[in-house]
C-alpha cells in the first residue's frame, strides 16, 4: 500500500476502520458525519461486510451491541445529539464488556445547536455520558491520517481491554481533506475472545453477555474489576505529543481541531522569541496524567484552549503539579468562529508575560 | 417379556433442571417451556442465541441452556439483528413483555419486523408492568385499574391497547404473525403449535416470525391464579382476539413469504 491520497478526515476514519478489519456498521445519518455511513454503505458489500441504516442511533448502538456480542469486529458514528442518544447502549456495552468503535465527528450543542465544529463533547465523552459510572477508550485525532491511524487503534484497545472505544472529532477534521498514506493494521496479539456468544456448539457451558448483577456483592466486585480495568489503561496506554518541552516556560495544551490553531500560535510565539511548549493530549481517556505531572514539575504556567467554555482544563488542573498554574482560553463556538492562530499567540503572550 | 417403559412426557433439553423465581401462577414458565419444546423439536438448542430484554423474564438464561445476550429495555429486536446479521446460520429469538415491545421498544420492533430480519419474536402480553410491580401498560385493557392506572385506564387520556400481532401484520418483512394463550390445556397445546411454526419460518429462511402470547399476571392483578386463567378468557381474548393473522404457508405469494 505505497500511496498517498487525498481524502476527507470522514472517509479516512472509515478506510481505517475497514483495515483494522471492521466488517458491520450500523448507523444513521447526521451532519457533519454522513460520509462515514455512505462510505461503508458503498465499500462493505464489496468486502462481504453488513452496512444498515438503522431505524434510530438508539437502534443502531443496540445493533452494534449484538454483533460484538458475537465477536465481531463492529462500528458506528454519529455526531452530537446522536451521541446522546447512543448513550444507553454504550453504558450497556460498557457494563457487558463488549468492545467496539463509536465515532463522533462533534458539532456545536446544546440540543440542536449547530454543526460547526465544537468541543463541548468532552465531558460527556470521557466522564461516562451514560449511567453508571464507566469510562470509554477516548481517542482525539488532529489530522486525516490520524482519523484512520486511530480508528484502527481503536479497534485494537477495544478488543485488549473489552470495552467501547470513542473517537472523538470535530467537523473540522471530518470534513476537511489532507493527505493520508494508508497502511495496513499493525500485527498486535490480542486475546481469544472465549467470551463470545455463538450458539453453544459443542460446548457444555453456556456463554451469556450481560450487565445485570443482582447476586449478593456480584455489582460490586464487577464494578472493581471494570474499575481497575480503567487504572491499567491510564497506565499503559496514555498517549500524547509533546512539543519544545526542552526549554519551556509556558506549555500550551490543546486536542482535536484546537490543537491545529493552538501549534501554529505556539511557533508564531516561538517566532517571536517565547519560550513555548506544546502537550497534545492524544487519548483524552486515559488522560495523559503523568505528562502534564511531570511537565508542570519543571514548567509552572499552563495554557489550555478549548472549544467550549472549559471541559478539559479541568483533567490538566487535576494532572498538573500542586503550585502549577492552569489558565483557560476557549469559547463555545457560533457559525463559522474558530480562533486564529493570531489570537491564541496573543493570549500565550500575554500569559507567558506573566512569568517574565 | 420385559415391558419397556416409554416415556411420554419429559423435561425439555433445552432448559436446565432448576426451580424458576417467577411468582405462583406466572405463566413465563409454561411460555419457557413451550419455546425449549420448539428447540427441542428442530434440534437446534446448540446453534440458538437468546436475546433476553428486560423485565421478569430478563433471567431467561438461568433457564434455557443456551447462549444469550442481555438487551437494553426495548431494544431485544436491534441486538438481535446484529446477532442474526453476524451470525446468519443460528436461530436467533427475542423474548420480551408488553412493556418492553409496544412500549418503549415499538420502533425497534416495528423495523426489525420491517426489514424481514430472519429471527423470532416471542411476545408476552400480560397487560401490565410486571418486574416494577403492576403499572399500566399500553396493552392494559380500557378500565383496568393498575398502579399507575388506579382509576381504571382512561383511553381519553391514555389511548386504546395496542393490538402487535395485527399491526406487525401490516408490514410486508413480517412472515408469520399469530395471537395465542396459555390460560387453558387446549389454548397451550395452540400456543405451542404457533411457537414451532414460528421458529420453521427462520429455520426456512422465510423472515420474520412473531407470536404474541396472552398470560397471566396473579400478583399485579390481584387475583389467584385460577382467576387469572379466567380473566384471559372474558376480558383479554375479547380485546385481543386469537388467531394466525399471518401466515406464508397460506399467504399469496408477495406477501412477506419468501
Amino acid at each position: 500500500m505505497d500511496q498517498r491520497l487525498f481524502v476527507k478526515g470522514n472517509e479516512a476514519v472509515a478506510m481505517g476502520a475497514l483495515a483494522a478489519g471492521c466488517r458491520f456498521y450500523f448507523g444513521y445519518p447526521i451532519t457533519p458525519q454522513s460520509d462515514i455511513p455512505e462510505y461503508m454503505a458503498r465499500e462493505l458489500p464489496r468486502l462481504g461486510g453488513t452496512f444498515i441504516q438503522a431505524e434510530s442511533e438508539i437502534a443502531s448502538i443496540n445493533m452494534l451491541l449484538g454483533a460484538s456480542a458475537c465477536g465481531m469486529r463492529a462500528m458506528t458514528s454519529s455526531s452530537s445529539p446522536g451521541i446522546s442518544l447512543k448513550q444507553e447502549g454504550l453504558s450497556y456495552m460498557a457494563g457487558s464488556e463488549l468492545p467496539g468503535l463509536v465515532v463522533n465527528i462533534c458539532r456545536s450543542g446544546p440540543g440542536l445547536g449547530g454543526i460547526d465544529a465544537s468541543q463541548a463533547d468532552y465531558f460527556q465523552a470521557v466522564k461516562g455520558g451514560g449511567h453508571g459510572g464507566y469510562r470509554l477508550i477516548v481517542l482525539a485525532p488532529h489530522s486525516v491520517q490520524e482519523m484512520y491511524d486511530l480508528a484502527m487503534l481503536a479497534f485494537d484497545l477495544s478488543d485488549l481491554y473489552r470495552m467501547p472505544a470513542m473517537l472523538l472529532g470535530d467537523s473540522v477534521i471530518g470534513q476537511m481533506k489532507e493527505a493520508l498514506v494508508p497502511h495496513p493494521r499493525p500485527q498486535i496479539e490480542l486475546p481469544a475472545k472465549d467470551w463470545v456468544v455463538s450458539g453453544k456448539g459443542s460446548r457444555s457451558e453456556q456463554r451469556i453477555v450481560k450487565s445485570l448483577f443482582l447476586g449478593d456483592g456480584e455489582l460490586e466486585a464487577h464494578n472493581w474489576k471494570l474499575y481497575h480495568r480503567y487504572q491499567l489503561l491510564q497506565e499503559r496506554e496514555s498517549r500524547w505529543e509533546a512539543l519544545y518541552l526542552d526549554d519551556a516556560e509556558l506549555i500550551v495544551t490543546a486536542f482535536g481541531v484546537t490543537a491545529r490553531i493552538a501549534r501554529s500560535a505556539v511557533r508564531m510565539a516561538r517566532e517571536g522569541g517565547l519560550k513555548v511548549g506544546m502537550i497534545r493530549p492524544i487519548t483524552l481517556f486515559p488522560f495523559p496524567q503523568k505528562a502534564f505531572f511531570k511537565a508542570t514539575g519543571v514548567v509552572k504556567k499552563v495554557l489550555c484552549f478549548e472549544l467550549n467554555t472549559g471541559q478539559m482544563v479541568e483533567d490538566v488542573r487535576l494532572s498538573a503539579a500542586r503550585d502549577a498554574e492552569v489558565f483557560f482560553y476557549g469559547r463555545p463556538p457560533g457559525a463559522g468562529s474558530l480562533p486564529t492562530p493570531e489570537e491564541l499567540c496573543e493570549q500565550i503572550e500575554r500569559h507567558h508575560g506573566r512569568s517574565a | 417379556m420385559t415391558k419397556v417403559d416409554t416415556p411420554v412426557f419429559t423435561a425439555p433439553r433445552s432448559l436446565k433442571k432448576v426451580v424458576t423465581h417467577f411468582c405462583p401462577g406466572c405463566q413465563h414458565g409454561t411460555v419457557h417451556r413451550l419455546v425449549a419444546e420448539a428447540l427441542d423439536h428442530f434440534a437446534v438448542q446448540a446453534r440458538t442465541i437468546g436475546v433476553a430484554s428486560v423485565g421478569c423474564s430478563v433471567f431467561l438464561y438461568e433457564y434455557f441452556d443456551i447462549d444469550v445476550v442481555e438487551a437494553p429495555h426495548g431494544r431485544a429486536p436491534a441486538v438481535a439483528t446484529g446477532v442474526k446479521r453476524a451470525l446468519p446460520d443460528r436461530i436467533v429469538f427475542t423474548y420480551q413483555g408488553d412493556g418492553d415491545l409496544a412500549a418503549i421498544g415499538t420502533s425497534e420492533i416495528i423495523h426489525a419486523a420491517n426489514r424481514g430480519e430472519g429471527m423470532t419474536v416471542i411476545f408476552v402480553n400480560n397487560s401490565t408492568y410486571g418486574m416494577t410491580g403492576g403499572q399500566m401498560a399500553p396493552t392494559t385493557l380500557p378500565g383496568q385499574k393498575t398502579s399507575t392506572s388506579p382509576y381504571g385506564r382512561d383511553i381519553a387520556n391514555d389511548g386504546r391497547p395496542i393490538r402487535m400481532a395485527e399491526l406487525l401484520t401490516q408490514l410486508d418483512g413480517t412472515s408469520y404473525s399469530a395471537r395465542v394463550a396459555v390460560n387453558t390445556p387446549r389454548n397451550v397445546l395452540a400456543a405451542g403449535k404457533a411457537v414451532r411454526k414460528a421458529f420453521q419460518t427462520q429455520i426456512e429462511g422465510r423472515g420474520f416470525s412473531f407470536v404474541e402470547i396472552l398470560s397471566t399476571c396473579p400478583t399485579n392483578w390481584g387475583v389467584s391464579p385460577l382467576e387469572a386463567n379466567e380473566r384471559i378468557a372474558t376480558e383479554m381474548i375479547p380485546c385481543f382476539p386469537l388467531g394466525t393473522f399471518k401466515d406464508w404457508a397460506l399467504d399469496a405469494p408477495g406477501t412477506g413469504a419468501k
